[in-house]
């Protein structure tokens, strides 16, 4: 057993997110003592108790309440839905709780030594341990390591002109708290963040309004994918307002007056709350990084190899502060590259497919290449199409709005990304993600047997139709 | 406008260079044409001149560093302006770059305070094999995993999945042919057992070899695993040619260095006329000899830097004074560094001289693809009987390494019998050359 107030150990893990808690975890399975250093008083990171797991807590809730508008056209009728606020939170919160207090539980387990405080590296070899309020109880003030991984995550970025001392501007963070449902809501930012938190709020019952900066949501996702959300959201939301801008907010008694820049949105509104959310930062200041030989590009980003290792030769860095994709399941897989380097194994991170998934009704999610990313970079692609009308499962869940497709290399038919618009897109894009990693073909795909009704015969349809021949769809011959 | 100054093409088969010495810093403002690097290759040391003027914003290697051909070397900004370009502003980005982050590009930030002109550049440290443009190759996790830690590069292997997908099958078939490719093989020869630990038993030093070193182990060790070869030793009596050339020395006291190598040279040429089946190469695939109508010979020059062979072209066309004004040149250049890297290639037959080192016999090794080396020792006076009598003779050791498939014993003997003749005939030089 690790002692609790010993000052040295041999890996120091600072943040304890899906990249922190993960490189810990496998790092204690290879016999390595370990010490996980966590600024929140439980481990979990922001997407344990600020982001993925309480947001798509919520947004089941917002499914469920809109699956039960649907089936009103369907001949079943509910009654409108009575919100009680409090229990919602408390149920979120539940969640949010037994999932942190799993991996304490896991950390005792594991022998994994768990520190609430902040870390900040003195040198290469040190890092100073701070609480809230001055030293830890029963922890070292000062812990030697002989290997550190810097997993400190990510923040929201809120530019300047946005920022404002009000508790009704909020971030990511404070939306999800859940203070109350506002009647008016702004939402800053039309990329996932935005869109999943308006529709939490929208179907709670606050009119939503969304401005986004560029000219369509979700900048940089294949736009046949934005396209098929864009109908639900616009009828979800009070109104969409793209190329346009927030000025400046005033915080005023009756609530936030905004003033915005852009064609056909009304220059001056009040709402009771907004959420900014253009974007995350990451957080690679504050820890010390300067007190070692670790670079940090102008982005803030700290920089690393395939192997996570950073320029200081002691010390490696994981998950959102590396770089985008800022993606829970991309730190953890790169937690386990970090620590089988440092254990001596030949492992480096040479994944194809990262899988991005956005919660919204219908869900998006993409996986390899985008056609995108084709089209910007010149390479040649095949790209197969499979709308939803064509599939069965879609119909029976009413809900013939989405769109899977598989983007080939023309020559060798190589699977080489995907993206699905649709319920479950997000389910569904793990089949691609195999598929692209093992470097399958389309006839891989398509002579694989996917089992009837379900909506992943869209993913084999869509291989099949590279041939001409899917079975529910008929494309002239050319 | 910044612009990109890329390794450009060094020559035939050479893929890479080491970098001995970058000779600007970022901020320098460089013309055409300057020297920018000292680079080594596998062949010779190389100055490269700049393909741009300019401002150099960024260096992107260091010292020691191994860049392949098509590197970017440095970033030079063409016009005088101020290197504004600013990274387009940080706004509600949810883009996602999946894949192709880690497969980001090779620059390595060697200063901290350079500005970044790629965005993600992975830190330092060794850095995994596969050039920018390459995408990944078609495997799976677990076979990629395999290929990492065989050191394999599967980029080199040819899948026979559909669509060229590698499987785990392919890698071994690679892997054995890589074991049975004993020509292709690098310094490491196939089958050598693993080194123990040294240090256990004393201290130790790593030393990086050069890469003429490695050139040099490389192509030794291809010829010592393909070439079956002989050694045949026989003396040469020099005692009137070397009195030529001291009695030319002593009337010329600023002509030529005239060398016994020059001269050696010369009666070389006589010997390969003689026998063409040492002025050859021997294509065992096709059961052909390739007998050389030209006569391009090697002279093997010891410099500080390592082992370097340049060649004499058309030896033949050439006199004496000739042949020891260019060797001496060429040797010179060679001790600076500054051989052109067609200057060592196109050898037909190839010549080491250890004379002025001492030794009194030494086995050369044939210099693949040609199929006999001659080795010169140290000259020394000698008893020889001439027509009765005991006489002190200078005589010169010749040493005649040999590709047993295309040389015989009888007609190396031969060869060097006529060799002999000539050099201790000064006279035959002049008829015959």
């Amino acid at each position: 057993m690790t002692d609790q107030a010993s000052g040295q150990t041999q890996l120091a893990v600072i943040g304890a997110g899906p990249g922190g808690y993960a490189a810990a975890f496998h790092a204690a399975e290879l016999g390595m003592q370990v010490t996980l250093i966590s600024q929140d008083a439980k481990p979990g990171g922001v997407c344990l108790l600020r982001g993925c797991i309480p947001s798509k807590s919520l947004l089941h809730i917002a499914k469920l309440i809109y699956e039960a508008r649907d089936a009103d056209g369907w001949g079943v009728k509910f009654a409108e839905p009575n919100i009680d606020l409090d229990a919602l939170r408390s149920w979120k919160d539940s969640v949010v709780t037994k999932l942190t207090d799993g991996l304490l539980e896991l950390c005792k387990r594991r022998n994994v030594r768990f520190v609430h405080a902040r870390g900040r590296f003195e040198d290469s070899h040190t890092l100073r341990l701070q609480g809230a309020s001055g030293p830890v109880e029963g922890a070292p003030e000062r812990l030697r390591f002989e290997h550190a991984i810097v997993a400190t995550g990510s923040l929201p970025a809120v530019p300047g002109a946005l920022s404002v001392e009000d508790p009704r501007v909020m971030d990511s963070t404070g939306a999800l708290a859940l203070e109350d449902i506002p009647k008016r809501l702004l939402v800053v930012g039309g990329g996932y963040i935005g869109l999943e938190m308006g529709t939490v709020y929208a179907a709670l019952g606050s009119e939503v309004t969304l401005v986004e900066l560029t000219d369509g949501l979700l900048p940089g996702v294949d736009r046949d994918l934005v396209r098929a959300l864009r109908p639900r959201l616009a009828e979800r939301f009070k109104s969409i307002h793209l190329n346009a801008q927030v000025e400046k907010f005033e915080p005023q008694p009756e609530g936030i007056a905004a003033t915005f820049k852009g064609q056909d949105i009304q220059p001056t509104q009040t709402f009771d709350r907004v959420l900014v959310a253009v974007g995350r930062r990451p957080a690679s200041q504050n820890v010390g990084l300067e007190n070692t030989q670790v670079k940090v590009n102008d982005r803030g980003f700290v920089q690393v190899d395939r192997q996570m290792r950073t320029a200081d030769p002691a010390i490696r860095a994981i998950g959102d502060v590396v770089g985008e994709p800022m993606v829970a399941h991309k730190a953890s897989r790169e937690a386990k590259v970090a620590v089988e380097v440092i254990a001596g194994k030949k492992s480096e991170f040479d994944n194809v497919a990262i899988p991005a998934v956005v919660f919204t009704d219908p869900e998006v999610a993409w996986c390899g290449l985008t056609e995108t990313q084709a089209k910007a970079s010149g390479q040649q692609v095949k790209v197969a199409r499979f709308p939803w009308a064509a599939s069965g499962r879609a119909a029976t869940l009413g809900r013939t709005d989405g769109l899977t497709k598989l983007i080939f290399d023309p020559e060798t038919q190589r699977l080489l990304g995907m993206g699905v618009v649709g319920p479950g897109a997000g389910e569904l894009i793990a089949e691609g993600v195999l598929a692209v990693e093992m470097a399958a073909v389309a006839a891989d795909v398509a002579e694989s047997i996917h089992p009837h009704p379900t909506l992943s015969e869209t993913v084999m349809e869509s291989a099949e139709s590279l041939f001409g021949h899917a079975t529910h769809l008929f494309r002239p011959k050319r | 406008m910044a612009t990109e100054f890329k390794m450009p093409e060094l020559g035939e088969n050479i893929e890479q260079a080491d970098v001995v010495k970058v000779l600007v810093a970022e901020g320098d403002v460089i013309k055409v044409d300057q020297t920018v690097l000292e680079l080594e290759t596998d062949k010779a040391a190389v100055e490269l001149p700049s393909a741009y003027a300019g401002r150099v914003v960024k260096v992107h290697v260091k010292d020691g560093d191994q860049v392949p051909v098509g590197a970017v070397l440095l970033t030079v900004e063409e016009a005088p302006s101020e290197g504004d370009q600013k990274s387009e502003p940080v706004e509600a980005k949810v883009v996602v770059a999946e894949g192709k982050e880690p497969e980001a590009k090779e620059a390595e930030p060697t200063e901290p305070e350079a500005p970044e002109v790629e965005k993600k550049a992975p830190a330092k440290g060794p850095q995994p094999e596969g050039e920018p443009s390459r995408g990944p190759a078609p495997a799976s996790p677990s076979v990629r995993q395999m290929a990492r830690k065989l050191g394999i590069d599967l980029h080199q292997v040819s899948g026979s999945g559909a669509g060229g997908r590698i499987v785990v099958e392919d890698v071994q078939r690679h892997v054995r042919e890589l074991a049975t490719a004993a020509t292709t093989g690098p310094i490491a020869a196939a089958g050598a057992p693993s080194l123990p630990d040294f240090g256990q038993w004393g201290p130790i030093e790593r030393q990086r070899m050069s890469g003429i070193r490695r050139k040099t182990a490389e192509n030794v060790s291809v010829a010592w695993r393909n070439v079956p070869q002989v050694t045949q030793y026989d003396l040469a009596d020099i005692t009137e040619l070397e009195a030529a050339r001291k009695r030319y020395r002593d009337t010329h006291p600023d002509g030529v260095k005239l060398t016994v190598t020059a001269m050696v040279l010369k009666a070389v040429v006589a010997a390969l006329k003689a026998y063409p089946q040492c002025n050859a190469s021997v294509d065992p695939t096709a059961g052909e000899l390739i007998l050389k109508r030209y006569y391009h010979i090697g002279v093997a020059v010891d410099t500080e830097h390592g082992l370097i062979v340049p060649v004499i072209r058309d030896v033949d066309r050439k006199s004496v004074l000739e042949l020891a004004t260019e060797l001496d040149e060429v040797a010179e250049r060679a001790r600076q560094r500054k051989i052109e890297l067609d200057q060592l290639q196109g050898g037909t037959f190839t010549i080491t001289n250890l004379g002025g080192i001492g030794g009194t016999a030494f086995s050369p090794i044939v210099n693949f693809p040609q199929v006999a080396i001659l080795g010169l020792a140290r000259s020394r006076q000698e008893q020889v009987i001439r027509d009765g009598k005991a006489e002190l003779r200078l005589m010169l050791p010749l040493c005649l390494s040999y590709d047993h498939r295309a040389v015989d014993g009888a007609d190396g003997a031969r060869f060097l019998i006529k060799l002999a003749g000539a050099l201790s005939d000064p006279l035959s030089l002049i008829l015959e050359g």
